[in-house]
């Protein structure tokens, strides 16, 4: 390969900078915690169909809404649905909207802000300004106008909530190319005569990649957040689909006689939440030891 | 500085014709009007409402149009409450709403700040750990999680305070906490932060040296500089107070300008949600400014620029 | 009696990575009026010895274990904070390294340096102000008094240390600690800096530490020398005579090591190997290691600051046993 010579070096680097944050990573408890927990609810939400007690819809009116027992963990709502068993499918499409929207995030952030960072000059400022002017706008007002006027589906709640988040991605990224752009190995790239591209790709993006894992992992619990405040208000997720939001939502209603509708997706909801910060914090203090130095 | 600020306010006013398009256009173009879903209405009386509301006017003279009422200030007729304009709407809503955000934004403050600041003074022992995981939790709990909680204990199980309302002080109490939470959560975070990297300026020391007494190198050396953090969160969160009190307002039933708003989308009332948005977008545009001027203000070294 | 004496100063860190000796049994002592430089590579701890005289080591991790500092009847390394406080920035005032860092660049130039008046002396703000422009007249700050109003980054990086200067002097202390004054400046400041602060100290009859990595500013302002390596004294002497007879291995190796002390063209000399981790636990002489003269002994054996001569003191073994 013709960059033989700077990538080997960088990727050396690389390797001893990625051990030494995991080394860092591992010793950070509530980040560890956080971690297992994350790993655990992805498997359990990819296995759901398997092991769930009883099937998402099955109704016992008979039965109706009881406290959470040895049989229903969590109780039942008032249609006689297993709480536990809704949680379990409710994880399934919040920790979706939390991936997938933040995904879309991930894409557009990273690409604006690596271009803006590459180019300099007038398009930077133009394209900064531009981050600046969308900040300012009450961005939680048109996502709810959107999912109201164009259908409530979770194909347009991805793109609606990643259009949203992009931002700060965008600006750190743009700090980081900037940074990054002047060092020698990019230089060195350079006179290698490799083309933009695959400089901006090859180069620059994967040296980035510390504070873009970082602020992946702490977008997802906004998103899961916003997606949750979405249904809550009842324009997100649509029954029979549910999501913890929802449950929250439903729960709400009749928290008075059947206070477990609402802790239990509460919980569930806040521990993710938990996990994801922690995680996130950890990974900041790992990959950043200049940042963790408080 | 008065060329900044003007120079601030003129920057804004493409930013709001931005909005008002971008509303007006989202808004239009989606599928659906405002008088379709009214079942015992004839096609008659629909034309005649679509008229009234010039709905049957070419799109672009609809949108002059209401450009030319909004230079005027006119927000015009709310659709779906025809004996009222959107500006009453606003009128009667934004009080409340911005009443509800002032107390939410001293508790977030009161709380965040003595949080942040003693955490700060004391790293890595129990006094920073404890308020620091209240913080997390803070964060972690949404507020439709928190204030149904709130309810439940100290309302229903409790009875020590109201379930709902907004006319004595006592149903005041829980909104605002719901509401103030998650920011005093950030506030304690970021006025941690703040002091800490302060505090371990090279100029603490020299004031140090000087046989300053702890409080006064806290109060006069690091205060300014350690709460800047919070300054400019404060823009950002202004305008999630306000946003964020569509929830507290539908789990509470507070007649607020959130609910309005909520309600507004829900019935496709198009002027009710432009005016509702534009309003908010100019608030926001404002407590923006007013932070990048405070900014300023506290930091010798912008005030230059 | 001697204005401040310090005795077995040891100043720990107790990181995650062990316990850093950064300052292992210090013992010196400071006349009215003179001045003593403190000489020594950076970590060879002679800043946070000072730094320990005044309280100002960050704590945790910084602890000090051992040693007592008599100024004026108290020991500065032992008395309560409020004592402590009525010491510094009063009678024993410090100059630090940045100035670019050092000033508060929130606060105006007059709001810190009226500061030590205003909280030590109960002065009113009128008569601060006044002093705070006559000293910063003194320290060569042309238009003093109209410049209280402005910031640091107003300032050069030379006037920044002349109002670092100011700030020091403005309650005529009787000890002024400069840690590397004139590190952070242009070469050509330096030399206003220092004769600046050797003119005050004459006006003012105080006495001055100076501690730096530079044998030329010691040469040229310093009375008696102090010189450390990992954390102790190796070496201490009168000025002159250390420029004409060192005596101690180290010292005649970083004399050797300064550019000017070679013809040019000659090759520059430089210490073998590296200075030691004082987290690591030591035996015999810390410079044992990258010591051309070191034998067994030198290995094995404690080592202490011994008077070898009068008002001169070696901790070299080999020096004390004469055969260096």
């Amino acid at each position: 390969m013709t960059e033989g010579g700077p990538n080997t070096l960088e990727a050396e680097r690389g390797v001893s900078l990625w051990q030494d944050a995991w080394r860092r990573l591992r010793r950070n408890r509530p980040a560890t915690a956080g971690l297992v927990l994350l790993v655990t609810l992805v498997v359990v939400a990819a296995a759901t169909p398997w092991i769930a007690p009883y099937s998402y819809s099955a109704q016992d009116l008979e039965m109706g809404a009881v406290r959470p027992n040895l049989h229903h963990w969590f109780g039942t709502d008032q249609l006689g649905r297993d709480i536990f068993t809704r949680i379990l499918y409710g994880g399934r499409i919040s920790l979706l909207v939390g991936f997938c929207a933040t995904g879309v995030s991930l894409l557009i952030g990273v690409l604006y802000g690596a271009i803006s960072g590459y180019a300099g000059g007038r398009l930077d400022s133009l394209m900064m300004r531009g981050v600046d002017i969308l900040y300012a706008l009450p961005f939680t007002i048109f996502v709810i106008i959107l999912m109201v006027f164009f259908g409530r589906n979770l194909v347009l709640l991805f793109m609606a909530i990643g259009a949203v988040e992009w931002l700060t991605m965008a600006r750190i990224v743009r700090g980081q190319v900037q940074s990054l752009k002047h060092k020698e190995f990019i230089e060195a790239a350079y006179t290698l005569g490799l083309s933009r591209r695959r400089i901006l790709l090859r180069h620059l993006i994967p040296n980035a990649l510390g504070p873009i894992i970082v602020y992946t992992t702490l977008t997802i619990p906004q998103v899961m957040l916003l997606e949750a405040f979405l249904s809550f208000l009842g324009l997100g997720v649509q029954p029979p689909m549910s999501s913890w939001g929802l449950l929250i939502k439903e729960g709400v209603e009749t928290m008075e006689e059947y206070p477990w509708l609402v802790i239990f997706p509460g919980i569930a909801l806040s521990t993710t939440l938990f996990a994801l910060n922690f995680l996130g914090d950890g990974l900041r203090d790992a990959l950043d030891p200049r940042a963790a130095k408080d | 500085m008065a060329k900044f600020i003007i120079g601030r306010v003129l920057e804004t006013i493409p930013v709001l014709l931005i909005i008002v398009t971008m509303t007006f256009f989202l808004v239009r173009l989606a599928p659906g009007g405002p008088f379709d879903a009214e079942r015992n209405v004839t096609e008659e009386t629909r034309r005649q409402l679509n008229e009234q509301y010039n709905l049957n006017a070419p799109l672009w003279r609809q949108y002059t149009d209401y450009l030319g009422h909004l230079i005027h200030g006119d927000l015009g007729p709310s659709f779906k409450n025809s004996s009222r304009t959107v500006n009453e709407v606003i009128g009667a809503g934004f009080p409340v709403s911005l009443e509800l955000g002032l107390y939410a934004l001293c508790v977030a403050l009161t709380i965040g700040l003595a949080a942040g600041i003693s955490a700060a003074l004391r790293p890595n022992t129990v006094r920073d750990y404890a308020p620091m995981t209240f913080a997390m939790a803070g964060i972690c709990i949404p507020n439709f999680v928190l204030g149904p909680l709130l309810v439940l204990v100290f309302a229903l199980w409790l009875e020590w305070l109201p379930v709902s309302g907004w006319d004595r002080p006592s149903e005041k109490i829980l909104p605002a906490i719901t509401l103030g939470a998650t920011y005093a959560a950030y506030i304690a975070r970021l006025s941690r932060g703040g002091m800490l990297e302060i505090l371990s300026q090279d100029f603490i020391r020299t004031a140090r040296a000087k046989g300053l007494s702890e409080a006064r190198v806290v109060l006069r050396h690091a205060l300014r500089g350690g709460l800047q953090p919070v300054v400019s969160f404060l823009g950002p969160a202004a305008a999630g107070l306000l946003s964020g009190s569509f929830v507290v307002e539908t789990i509470f039933q507070i007649p607020g300008l959130g609910r309005y708003f909520v309600q507004g989308a829900f019935n496709r009332d198009y002027t009710l949600i432009m005016g509702t948005v534009l309003f908010y977008a100019t608030l926001i545009l404002i407590f923006n400014m007013a932070v990048d001027v405070a900014q300023a203000c506290l930091d010798p070294r912008q005030r230059r620029a | 009696m001697a204005l401040l004496e310090v005795d077995d100063l040891r100043t720990y860190f107790h990181t995650r990575e062990g316990v850093v000796r950064a300052v292992e049994g210090v013992s010196f002592s400071v006349e009215k009026g003179e001045t003593l430089g403190i000489v020594g590579e950076s970590g060879s701890g002679k800043s946070v010895a000072n730094y320990s005289l005044l309280g100002l080591v960050p704590c945790p991790p910084g602890r000090i274990e051992s040693g007592t500092a008599r100024f004026g009847g108290i020991d500065l390394l032992r008395c309560s904070a409020e004592e402590r406080r009525a010491v510094r920035g009063r009678r024993i005032s410090m100059v630090f390294q940045d100035p670019m860092t050092a000033l508060n660049p929130y606060m105006t130039i007059g709001e810190q340096v009226m500061e030590p008046l205003l909280v030590h002396e109960g002065s009113t703000r009128g008569q601060a102000r006044e002093r705070a422009a006559a000293t910063m007249d003194s320290v060569g700050i042309p238009d003093a008094s109209k410049r209280l109003s402005d910031y640091p980054h107003q300032y050069s990086g030379g006037m920044r240390q002349r109002v670092m200067i100011a700030m020091a002097l403005i309650t005529k202390p009787e000890i002024l600690i400069a840690d590397e004054p004139t590190t952070a400046l242009d070469v050509t400041v330096q030399a206003q800096i220092l004769a600046l602060i050797k003119k005050r100290q004459q006006d003012l009859g105080m006495a001055v530490i100076l501690v730096t990595h530079d044998f030329g500013i010691v040469a040229g302002v310093c009375d008696r020398v102090l010189v450390m390596y990992a954390g102790r004294i190796v070496e201490s002497a009168a000025t002159r005579e250390l420029f004409r007879n060192p005596r101690h291995p180290y010292t005649k190796a970083l004399m050797a090591s300064m550019p000017s002390a070679h013809a040019k063209g000659e090759e520059l000399y430089t210490i073998p190997g590296m200075p030691p981790d004082l987290a690591r636990p030591m035996t015999g002489c810390p410079f044992a290691p990258r010591c051309e003269h070191a034998v067994d002994m030198c290995r094995r054996g404690a080592t202490a600051l011994v008077e070898i001569a009068p008002g001169r003191a070696s901790a070299c073994l080999r020096v004390q046993a004469g055969e260096l």
